[in-house]
């Protein structure tokens, strides 16, 4: 049973700021303690700083170099939510044609298409016997340097 | 007034999500050991694709019929679960997950049209997640199953039901006319609870459809069938039997194995989420054997509260094949135990944990093999005992080095083995798209 209403008030004490109730040295140890050792603190953390939303958000890698006007390169890591609306000019993920594609999403005026963001790729656009479905919005790109 | 919420054909649907090539087409997905179809596409079963059906018997409509098969993928489906769940709780102030693709919700005090929050609620699902699901209102368990029953077979069989019920159904929302006309509509055999024996034999005494059955006379159906079906009877007239908080008030045999709680103080370290994780772990192998099956798959989930938004937020949810199906509690222990040591984080405050069995099959299929402690009498230690072993396995770890001493070390579905044993036997698995960084989903870009 997830009895989410049952979970008692002051089950999770606990903030961002240090936390006070962590463990502390008995104070009959002997030498210098280090001065930071009875406080925990909490280093960055990738997931709380780049996902808004955890349920919707899913990894993705490009794979080829449609995009690289956009900063996306083949290999590259893309965080995607499905959450947020697809707005004019996003990075998207659509479905097309049976396969995930990385896109800027060209959204005004009635007309949706999609656009490479380099030579060489022809717009989609929605309707002209293509099936087009915005899959999500790329909200973030992860570019490892040194591997 | 409750609701019940199942993502249609769950585990297509997941696939789905990832591979849009197989949208519109007939998939089924098979079991742990490619041995027989346990999801089906809409369009498989308009092929006459029967659930549980051996693959060899309809492998020839790959041919034919452009059929798509899958092996079972449980890391994917457990994880789209949890996301699919965390969605549907926020509109509800209770929430029973009852399986990997259904949660009841509990509307007790909400107001406005539900009917509206529902198709809200499917919507979410839907763009945040991607599964399609149905939702089912009404007063008991057993009528809000029914209601989904309803809503889904309305979209997907059109003319059967009022279009307007389709994908979701409210019985709170009809009159009593109307609602007697559904009942009169729908099959008793589709009632939670009654099933293929027990729907032949009411038929057999003229009792074919759920009108008929919510007539019939609750003391003969008792003297007749079971308390059980009484029960049944008294839900579908509105009377609740099924207990909200209880995952187990269920009237038939469960195809997954959850045991969940909230802790009532937060967890913190490694040593508390174990010892919860073991006691889950137990307690579900003893479900699992009270009903004679044996389970393919271990899912273990620990989590923060989403209610304390000034703690960090850290979910885990994590699924581990095993090598073959067991009920022997200290096998599936020492999985679940295995996979929540992995995935533990220091620095948060979990609330929550769990332990669901996955791959649910009849312990008689148990391949004939020497294994010294298949039988019950022989692998059900007192919970002290198991617990004293438990206990001296971790002090052999912590002195000698991590997993010095494992339990059945050969069978334990381990990262390290499953990538072998289980490769070979799944050999359409798609990748685990959501919790493996080397299978992430790949765009072309």
């Amino acid at each position: 049973m997830v009895n989410r209403d049952l979970l008692p008030d002051g089950a999770a004490v606990g903030s961002d700021r240090i936390d006070d109730r962590a463990p502390r040295k008995s104070l009959a140890s002997a030498g210098f303690g280090s001065p930071g050792e009875d406080v925990t603190v909490r280093r960055i953390d990738l997931n709380d700083a780049l996902i808004r939303h955890p349920q919707s958000t899913f990894v993705m890698r490009a794979a080829g170099e449609a995009m690289a006007g956009a900063g996306i390169s083949n290999g590259d890591v893309l965080l995607v939510d499905r959450a947020l609306t697809p707005e004019h000019g996003h990075v998207v993920i659509a479905a097309l044609e049976g396969e995930l594609t990385c896109r800027r999403l060209h959204q005004q005026h009635g007309l949706m298409k999609l656009q490479a963001a380099g030579p060489g790729h022809a717009d989609m656009v929605a309707g002209e016997g293509a099936q087009l479905e915005v899959w999500g919005v790329v909200t973030t790109v992860i570019k490892t340097l040194v591997g | 007034m409750l609701a019940l919420v199942d993502a249609n054909n769950m585990y297509v649907s997941c696939e789905r999500v990832f591979a849009p090539r197989l949208t519109g087409r007939p998939v089924v997905v098979l079991s742990s050991n490619d041995g027989a179809c346990i999801a089906r596409s809409n369009e498989a079963k308009e092929l006459g694709i029967e659930m549980a059906q051996p693959w060899f018997q309809v492998k020839h409509l790959v041919r034919s019929a452009g059929l798509i098969a899958v092996s079972a993928n449980f890391e994917l489906y457990s994880d789209m679960s949890a996301r699919m769940m965390a969605v549907a709780g926020r509109f509800a102030p209770r929430q029973q997950i009852y399986s990997i693709d259904e949660c009841f919700l509990d509307f007790d005090g909400v107001r406005g049209d539900l009917v509206a929050i529902g198709r809200q609620l499917r919507a979410a699902v839907l763009r945040e997640v991607g599964l399609p699901t149905s939702i089912g209102f009404a007063a008991t368990k057993t009528l809000a199953k029914l209601a989904n029953h309803v809503g889904k077979t309305a979209e997907r069989r059109p003319g059967s039901y009022p279009a307007c019920l389709a994908q979701v159904c409210s019985f709170g929302a009809l009159d009593p006319t109307d609602l007697d006309a559904v009942f009169g509509a729908t099959d008793v055999g589709a009632v939670w609870g009654v099933g293929r024996r027990i729907g032949a034999k009411l038929r057999e005494q003229g009792v074919k459809t759920v009108l008929e059955f919510v007539r019939a006379d609750a003391a003969t159906i008792r003297k007749q069938f079971s308390v059980v079906l009484e029960k049944t009877l008294l839900e579908l007239r509105g009377t609740s039997c099924l207990d909200m908080s209880d995952v187990d008030d269920a009237p038939t045999a469960r195809q997954q194995i959850l045991v969940s709680r909230s802790f009532g103080k937060a967890i913190t370290d490694p040593a508390g989420i174990i010892e919860a994780v073991s006691e889950f772990a137990s307690r579900a192998a003893e479900k699992l054997r009270h009903q004679d099956s044996a389970a393919g798959a271990v899912g273990v989930f620990f989590t923060t509260s989403p209610f304390r938004p000034n703690d960090r937020q850290h979910s885990v949810n994590v699924t581990r094949p095993l090598v073959r199906p067991t009920a022997d509690t200290r096998l599936l222990v020492a999985t679940a135990v295995h996979a929540a040591r992995r995935e533990f984080r220091a620095g948060f405050n979990y609330a929550k944990a769990g332990v669901i069995l996955l791959d649910l099959q009849p312990a008689s299929q148990h391949q004939g093999e020497l294994d010294l402690c298949s039988s019950d009498e022989g692998c059900t230690p007192a919970a002290k005992d198991r617990t004293a072993l438990m206990a001296a396995m971790d002090v052999l770890n912590r002195r000698f080095g991590r997993d010095s001493v494992r339990i059945g070390s050969a069978t334990l579905a381990s990262h390290d083995t499953d990538v072998r044993s289980w490769a070979t036997r799944q050999e359409r698995r798609s990748p685990r798209y959501t919790t493996r960084w080397d299978e992430m989903p790949v765009v072309k870009a």
